[in-house]
């Protein structure tokens, strides 16, 4: 069955305080307890989605013995590529050594398209297209100054080797929830995403987690205590928990996987970041519910089932190795390395 | 001057309504009273209707006309009219529907009131209420509407001893109430530690004092007393109504703990009807703040001037209580689309004299009052309504 061959993560190791950033806008500390997060991941000065992808996909590579020359596809999710037009996807396919006979490209759909990625790559799997699909989803995530999403928008990323050999996870079913709700968006041109407020709320991030969850159970006939973990989008501390509990999962179920109150919302990172913090401590058998959200606005789902091949991959560098290894710095340098500062004349 | 009575009442849910447009919630509720009422838009002779800002929140003026196309009352070209007095813009459609039947010029009148609020982002929506106050000394100085309450409740806690506990009765009452009626946008119950613990809002009101942003539709059928029996078994008379006006500029008045427009108001309604205050059943009163509450029910004669604190915090106004206010849930709990809130309340005591109020109904409710403000209390309508 198709699976996750190998998968890596890499999350940048500066922090920055949501009290620090409430702070310098004069507002109530209580703003980070309120959204959940208390420090966001903020990529350094040379860190772009190309660099971050890239090392998580050496990370993936790292934990198994796969050829790179094997990896017939390679996928970027982000909204925030380096460029414009020129893919991410082929940076990161000759920096692990991937290539030439591959085919890639970069996806953009908000917050699901690492997770869209990790679908077409079953898909070109499945069907025998290719022998290995790698899939990324990572971000360097914009917050205007002062705007809400400034205290949550961080970086990170993860990348899953998709194949059907040695796979230390099975993924039994995958299913998509999509809609057209205009909920977040950023133009072409436009250096910071504009938002609906509370628009992002139920008419967006939980109609659409709730209906893909439902629609996923309903289709493999399962319930939520038939899983050991449960990962959900994370675009603030609370979301996540608060659509575990409409679902019937508990906390024990989603603590695992929930990162974002401690390295921000890492936008097409937040999901994959979370199933890898979880594949991290997972054992054979254990059953893993993921449903990806992505503004505009869809969500992905997947049912996974851990095999005994979780024994045989190299374990490190971990997702909490990430964590843990943190540099807290104040809004000056975090203006700073986000370049929202530019030097006369640059 | 005829007898005035309402035959039809219609309400849509009240909350964040994503999927409604103004036209959308204007026609459900008109349908539903035409409905209610048992007549047909054959029927009808004039629309009122209150709205405070649609043009600042759905970019759309001129609505009436727009809210007659979209129930069906075009072919009759019946006149349709907008009335706008910020917060009260319900209350005052009100009264000039019952004015236009009671003078006799209309026989079947419609009354309704919405608010479409969520289309903008909350600093929009904001800066839109905010235009219920004076631009030129209020707003321009970045008042804000929390604002001009916070300092009534500071100075009504200074001179009065009114403490936020006291506040925070009103806001866990109110939820209670709204608890128990389907169409409030708030159905959950709160503690006094959740009140008290909420994000700050504006010193000293905290999130739960504040009513929050809704949309929502509201709509009356009214016709002569003497016609009423053709239509209904349980019509409900209009025994009252008045309005009054005061400064627009907070900083104006005499004495903010109390808003000279609601007196002035509801000493002439008591006049017209005839009754005092301890002979109202149950009063729907505008809550926009928590301490709104409190100041309407010591102007409206339920308490002494100072005892509305007390009040709260001795059940008085729960709906068990010897007072029963907000029996809906008020703003607070059944939320606040401005121009929809004037005919809610009206819609909400209709319903509680004729004992459809289920759960939270006032027992032996016969006379029942409501209050509706604009702005900071620049303009107030009060109605009482009787069981015929």
């Amino acid at each position: 069955m198709v699976g996750i061959v190998s998968y890596g993560a890499y999350v940048p190791r500066y922090r920055i305080e949501a009290n620090e950033i409430a702070r310098v806008w004069g507002k109530d500390e209580s703003i980070g307890k309120g959204l959940g997060v208390f420090t966001k991941s903020v990529p350094g000065p040379d860190e772009d989605v190309a660099t971050i992808s890239v090392e998580a996909a050496r990370n993936a590579m790292k934990k198994c013995s796969v050829n790179p020359s094997e990896i017939g596809a390679v996928y970027v999710g982000s909204e925030s590529h380096p460029y414009a037009v020129k893919p991410t996807a082929t940076i990161v396919a000759e920096a692990i050594g991937a290539g030439p006979h591959l085919t890639a490209a970069d996806y953009e759909f908000a917050c699901k398209a690492g997770t869209a990625a990790i679908q077409t790559c079953m898909g070109l799997v499945d069907s025998n297209m290719i022998k290995y699909g790698l899939a990324i989803g990572s971000d360097t995530s914009q917050g205007a100054p002062g705007d809400a999403l400034e205290y949550s928008a961080a970086a990170g990323g993860a990348a899953f080797l998709i194949g059907k050999e040695n796979v230390i996870a099975e993924i039994n079913k995958t299913y998509s929830f999509t809609t057209d709700t205009p909920d977040f968006w950023r133009r072409e041109g436009e250096k910071y995403p504009s938002h609906g407020g509370r628009f992002t709320g139920e008419p967006a991030y939980f109609k659409h987690i709730m209906n893909c969850a439902k629609g996923l159970l309903e289709r493999i006939g399962t319930k939520p205590s038939d899983y050991k973990y449960a990962v959900f989008h994370q675009p603030n501390g609370k979301f996540p928990v608060k659509v575990g509990k409409m679902l019937g999962f508990t906390n024990d179920q989603i603590k695992t996987g929930l990162l974002t109150p401690r390295i921000g919302n890492t936008y097409s990172g937040s999901t994959p970041l979370g199933l890898a913090a979880i594949l991290d401590v997972a054992s054979p058998n254990d059953r893993i519910f993921a449903v990806s959200y992505g503004s505009g606005a869809g969500s992905d789902g997947f049912d996974i089932t851990v095999t005994e091949k979780i024994m045989e991959i190299n374990g490190n560098p971990t997702v909490e190795s990430f964590i843990a290894d943190s540099k807290i710095i104040d809004y000056a340098t975090y203006v700073r390395y986000r370049k929202k500062l530019h030097l006369g004349g640059e | 001057m005829r007898d005035v009575a309402v035959i039809g009442v219609g309400i849509t849910k009240f909350g964040e309504l994503w999927d409604k447009s103004l036209r959308d919630l204007t026609v459900e509720a008109g349908l539903k009273a035409i409905q209610d009422a048992g007549i047909s838009s054959d029927d009808i002779d004039a629309l009122y209707g209150g709205n405070m800002s649609s043009g600042l929140f759905v970019n759309q003026e001129h609505i009436a006309a727009m809210i007659a196309e979209a129930t069906g009352l075009t072919e009759k070209h019946i006149p349709a009219t907008r009335v706008e007095d910020a917060c009260a813009s319900g209350g005052v459609a009100l009264r000039h529907g019952y004015m236009s039947v009671a003078s006799g010029i209309h026989d079947i009148v419609v009354v309704g009131g919405v608010e479409k609020m969520t289309d903008v982002s909350p600093s929009l929506a904001t800066d839109a209420l905010a235009t219920a106050g004076d631009q030129e000394w209020e707003a321009f100085f970045g008042m804000t509407f929390p604002g001009l309450y916070a300092m009534i409740a500071r100075r009504h806690m200074h001179e009065y001893g009114t403490t936020k506990e006291q506040l925070a009765k009103v806001a866990v009452k109110n939820h209670h109430n709204g608890s128990m009626n389907p169409n409030a946008h708030f159905q959950n119950e709160i503690s006094i530690e959740e009140a008290l613990s909420a994000t700050m809002i504006a010193e000293p009101l905290g999130l739960f004092d504040c009513s929050p942003i809704s949309d929502g539709a509201a709509t009356l059928i009214l016709c002569p007393l003497e016609r009423a029996k053709e239509f209904t078994d349980k019509p409900v008379k209009i025994v009252a109504s008045a309005q009054a006006s005061d400064t627009i500029a907070l900083h104006s008045r005499n004495d903010i703990c109390r808003m000279d427009a609601t007196i002035a108001a509801a000493n002439l309604a008591y006049k017209q009807a005839n009754l005092r205050p301890k002979d109202i059943d149950l009063a729907e009163v505008h809550d926009c703040f928590t301490i709104t509450e409190i100041v309407a029910i010591e102007d409206l004669g339920f308490v002494k001037k100072g005892d509305g604190g007390k009040a709260a915090e001795e059940g008085l106004t729960q709906i068990d209580g010897k007072m029963p206010v907000n029996p809906s849930g008020g703003l607070k709990a059944k939320g606040h689309p401005v121009g929809a809130t004037g005919v809610a309340q009206a819609v909400e005591v209709v319903t509680q004299l004729r004992g459809e109020a289920g759960k939270r109904q006032v027992k032996d409710a016969e006379i029942g009052m409501t209050h509706n403000v604009g702005g900071s209390g620049a303009t107030c309508a009060v109605h009482i309504f009787e069981v015929v």
